[in-house]
């Protein structure tokens, strides 16, 4: 993007003092979501750096800052993948059957908290939260009335699950034996992504050191057994939505995935046998071009991390695939309905920014579960975007914006500090034992509120134009607590109708599996067709590796 | 917001209400004449907790030490007590205390008692009411108190110095005990642990602290070195063994009564100061005070001088006070 | 001199959302209160337990997990049990206007919602302890 950036500058100076010192800005704070200050305006000396054919280049080519496939959205739109799920296994069956017989064509499953930490519904810690969140799943029983009737070689599955997630993975695998249905043959995602659990959402269980062990354990497994099958979904959505800056989002997204690949490879793997698997899953914010910008960064970093330092071969393992989720902490519990407007926003840098795939948050989510009306509205917004306003005409319109350009590069090198920051801490890991992303992720989030209570950040609704004696006005889903009883009783008949011996064998198994640092997969996939619930087998492993408790920072 | 401490209060915590024990830390933690009141009144049923106190740079993993040691007095059969003290912001007067998290294995064992206590600034007296506190649990009938400070400044030092046994904390990160030397932790430590073991270099961090404690004189008491892992619980039966080791050591020869006896000198010597201030810096004295420095500039008097005078109004004053 | 006000914040539950809760905890230590902060994953019983031993004034709890309805009346019951009549409960997180209208009718001081300015939070706190009988 080289022009005569000397003359650029003078005239430049010249515009200020003749033109533009006539205009005085308004006194407020001109800066992005992440506080990051903004200049007036960017011509080409901000661009003068950046190399068109090494750094923008074609889509569907290295670096992939224009997008992972050449036609982008002119090909196939974005997956439309909205998350769903609650109550009992059979409730959210009815749901998924739903969905399917209106064409949709991969599931996408989010469980309730207990299933979340591993624990079973009828464990005391948890009491009212069972089916609260999301779906219930305790046992193999449960999760084949998840899928009863759906033919597991027809459809993809995504599941929103950390800790237990290699647990659930065997479950699914069982499902499909049931069905006949050979594992090389099964689709889906299960989330994985326990470093970001540590960092920021907090769903954790065991150490991180185990915990990584069995991240590469279903690495290795989908490698051999379940190839089509994508093993982690590196997620630097709760990372956002518990405070952090877009480049924090950014960095510590990318920097916990390249921990695994380093994690995988020591564990024997060449990238290239894993790589393609893997994906990511990112926050779109209110700041529009800040989102871009970040999305843009994620896919040129990544490439060139995986081409030039892990040496990857194979292009599919260049390419940084994800899914978007529109901000939840973005929304308002005031004037809910300004929501729609927000979440609009934020999807529409989602797919400016190339995403493979979409989940727009509901207008009543600050409050609760969306009700299926808030819901609809909410995919509709997708719709919208993706047939009525054109912005998927063509591939990355954005680029070649100096502010577009010069924000990206602005973030890949912020990235790469924290890169560097990082290392010297002795990796990802030993950062989190350090308290150092809870720190700074906890910091920027302060540093956002007072923004608001100070009024340099404006919320529509919040602190500007707020409506005194507010009445919320929008229906609230509620959750029946019969659900929890249900779940229950279903869990003390199978228990009484299992084979005890059987579990018992199967439990011991996995213990020695865990304790002589074998994969657990296939002693875990045992433990599942002896109806071991997820709780036992949770057990057991704690037994073995111990819990983790976090020190907090502020 | 003073609440007074009532005989019912007092008739509650002697029967064993962990509520009235609680009320009552807060009435010596929060005023002077409560607090006399109150130990006045339980003086005489102090038992013979034995106390610890442990202290080591921040991030050491000192309550999770704790939390492991308490556990594994607990598995002997014996009561803990747990003061943790955390700074209070010198610009806001608040304090986040954040030590009982860690905490987590012994948090509602009912054989434990934790209070967080902030350092609040510079008033003076944190190690006299974080003793007190203790006294109180004390009189509670815990068979341990463990104090747990941050090795930095003064007033943290004097509460673990107050204890009959103490125990510097450690980390293998490079330089750790030369920092501990110069925050003076090396001499107060009765036991060192090396927590973190797991880590790279701590090997290298033991022979490091074991060779400058080798430079030291031989003492009665030579203190030694522990490895712990403390969120796994490893170590810790070592440094309980040690402890106890410690505690028979001073109960040969005299040396615990000794050390009480001087640490109860040591209270009484700082009653008596914080006293006499309260008593001396009344209002007549700081007008006095007051105008004096008014007039210093012109007059040039010596600091001597102005000492001397307030002096004489203290003395008369008393001398009135006596007449009366 | 003053007594300090001592506030236990805490997260009850299996929800591990922790960002309001420690903006809070911040805010409120910059508010001058002497805050102790639970950490995650504690059940009714360890907050009661922790607000007894540590005299607290005031108790905050953080929920976003939706078991508001089953975790608030539980710490209540707690409170009542160990006689802390005199402890102020408030409550935070995704919990619906109508059901935070309901438990503050069952003894919860105030239920503060999303969008809530932390400065709101101190200045309620400092107005209940100026005002309750000593």
């Amino acid at each position: 993007m080289s022009t005569d950036h000397e003359k650029f500058k003078q005239e430049r100076a010249r515009w200020k003092k003749t033109t533009a010192v006539q205009f005085k800005d308004r006194p407020v704070k001109f800066m992005t979501t992440s506080s990051v200050p903004i200049n007036d305006l960017y011509g080409p000396e901000d661009t003068q750096h950046i190399d068109f054919y090494r750094d923008i280049g074609f889509p569907g080519e290295f670096p992939y800052t224009r997008g992972i496939h050449a036609n982008m959205h002119r090909g196939r739109l974005w997956t439309m993948r909205q998350f769903a799920g609650f109550g009992t296994a059979a409730d959210t069956n009815q749901r998924f059957k739903y969905l399917l017989e209106h064409g949709q064509t991969g599931l996408s499953t989010a469980f309730d908290l207990p299933t979340l930490m591993g624990r079973d519904s009828d464990d005391p810690l948890s009491e009212g939260e069972v089916g609260v969140c999301g779906v219930a799943i305790s046992s193999l029983r449960d999760m084949e009335l998840l899928f009863d009737g759906i033919p597991l070689d027809k459809v993809s599955t995504s599941m929103t699950i950390n800790s237990p997630a290699a647990i659930l993975l065997a479950f699914y695998i069982c499902v499909a034996e049931k069905q006949g249905v050979p594992a090389s043959k099964l689709r889906g995602t299960i989330q994985n992504d326990i470093l970001k659990e540590y960092i920021a959402q907090k769903e954790f269980i065991f150490p991180p050191e185990p915990s990584m062990k069995i991240v590469v354990d279903t690495i290795k497994y989908c490698a051999e057994q379940v190839p089509e099958w994508n093993t982690i979904s590196i997620s630097g959505y709760h990372i956002r939505e518990a405070g952090s800056t877009a480049v924090q989002e950014l960095a510590f997204t990318l920097a916990d995935g390249f921990a695994y690949i380093e994690a995988a490879v020591a564990a024997g793997m060449q990238v290239d046998d894993f790589a393609p698997r893997l994906s990511f899953f990112f926050n779109s914010h209110l700041d529009f071009f800040e989102e871009v910008a970040k999305f843009r960064a994620a896919r040129r970093i990544y490439a060139r991390r995986m081409r030039d330092k892990y040496g990857a071969k194979d292009e599919r393992s260049w390419k940084l695939r994800f899914h978007t989720q529109t901000a939840g902490c973005s929304l308002t519990g005031q004037q809910p309905f300004n929501n729609v407007v927000r979440t609009a926003y934020e999807a529409l840098a989602g797919v400016l920014g190339g995403t493979q795939s979409l989940h727009t948050n509901s207008l009543d989510e600050t409050w609760a579960l969306p009700t299926e009306f808030a819901a609809k509205i909410a995919l509709r917004t997708q719709q919208i975007i993706a047939h009525e306003i054109g912005v998927t005409n063509t591939v990355d319109p954005l680029a070649g914006s100096y502010f577009v350009e010069q924000l990206t590069t602005q973030m890949e090198n912020a990235a790469e500090e924290y890169f560097q920051k990082i290392d010297a801490l002795g990796g990802v890991i030993p950062a989190i034992k350090q308290g150092f992303f809870q720190r700074e992720i906890a910091a920027a989030a302060r540093q956002y509120q007072m923004e608001i209570e100070k009024k340099e950040r404006i919320i529509v609704g919040v602190n500007a134009y707020a409506e005194t004696e507010e009445k919320l006005e929008i229906p609230i889903l509620k959750v029946d607590p019969i659900v929890e009883k249900a779940q229950n009783a279903n869990l003390k008949k199978l228990r009484a109708e299992r084979d005890i011996t059987k579990v018992r064998q199967t439990l011991e198994q996995l213990k020695m599996a865990a304790q002589e640092d074998r994969n657990l997969m296939p002693a875990l996939i045992d433990c599942s067709r002896a109806y071991c619930t997820l709780g036992e087998m949770i057990n057991v492993l704690k037994g073995v590796y111990g819990t983790w408790r976090e020190e907090p920072v502020f | 917001m003073s609440k007074m401490v009532s005989t019912e209060l007092l008739n509650e915590f002697l029967s064993g209400s962990r509520r009235a024990l609680a009320k009552l830390i807060s009435a010596v933690e929060n005023d002077g004449t409560q607090a006399r009141a109150v130990l006045d009144e339980l003086y005489g049923k102090i038992g013979q907790a034995y106390r610890l106190g442990i202290t080591g740079p921040p991030g050491a993993g000192k309550s999770t030490l704790v939390d492991q040691l308490a556990k594994t007095i607990r598995a002997s059969g014996k009561t803990v007590g747990i003061i943790a003290v955390d700074p209070t912001s010198p610009f806001t007067g608040g304090a986040l205390l954040g030590d009982r998290v860690r905490m987590h294995d012994i948090a509602t064992d009912p054989g434990v008692f934790i209070r967080s206590m902030a350092t609040r600034g510079s008033l003076g007296g944190l190690s006299q009411k974080a003793q007190d506190a203790a006294d109180v649990l004390d009189v509670f009938g815990k068979d341990f108190i463990i104090f747990e400070t941050v090795g930095v400044g003064q007033s943290e030092l004097d509460i673990v110095e107050a204890a009959d046994t103490v125990i510097v904390v450690l980390v293998p990160e490079s330089g750790d005990s030369v920092q501990a030397m110069k925050a003076g932790l090396m001499e107060i430590a009765d036991i060192f642990v090396l927590n973190k073991a797991d880590r790279d270099g701590a090997s290298r961090a033991v022979q490091e602290l074991e060779a400058i404690l080798h430079l030291r004189p031989a003492a009665p008491w030579n203190p030694p070195v522990v490895s712990t892992v403390a969120p796994a619980g490893k170590g810790l039966d070592a440094v309980w063994k040690k402890i106890q080791q410690h505690r028979e050591f001073l109960l040969q020869d005299g040396r615990l009564a000794a050390k009480r006896k001087q640490r109860l000198e040591k209270k009484i010597h700082e009653l008596v100061s914080r006293r006499l201030k309260q008593e001396f810096w009344d209002e007549e004295a700081q007008q006095l005070l007051d105008a004096s420095l008014e007039n210093f500039q012109n007059q040039k008097l010596s600091p001597y001088r102005i000492v001397e005078e307030l002096m004489n109004k203290f003395m008369a004053s008393l001398q009135r006070k006596m007449e009366n | 001199m003053q007594r300090k006000i001592r506030v236990l914040v805490g997260k009850v539950g299996l929800d591990g959302h922790d960002r309001g809760a420690k903006v809070i905890a911040s805010a409120l230590r910059d508010g001058g209160f002497e805050v102790i902060y639970s950490g995650l994953h504690q059940t009714p019983e360890m907050i009661a337990e922790a607000a007894l031993q540590e005299d607290v004034d005031v108790i905050g709890i953080s929920l976003l997990s939706g078991a508001h309805m089953t975790l608030f009346p539980r710490i209540m019951e707690l409170m009542k049990k160990n006689q802390m009549d005199d402890v102020l409960l408030l409550g935070g997180g995704t919990i619906p206007p109508e059901e935070a209208k309901q438990l503050e009718g069952m003894g919860v001081g105030k239920i503060f919602g999303p969008g809530t300015d932390t400065r709101d939070i101190v200045e309620f706190i400092r107005h209940w302890a100026a005002t309750r009988v000593a």
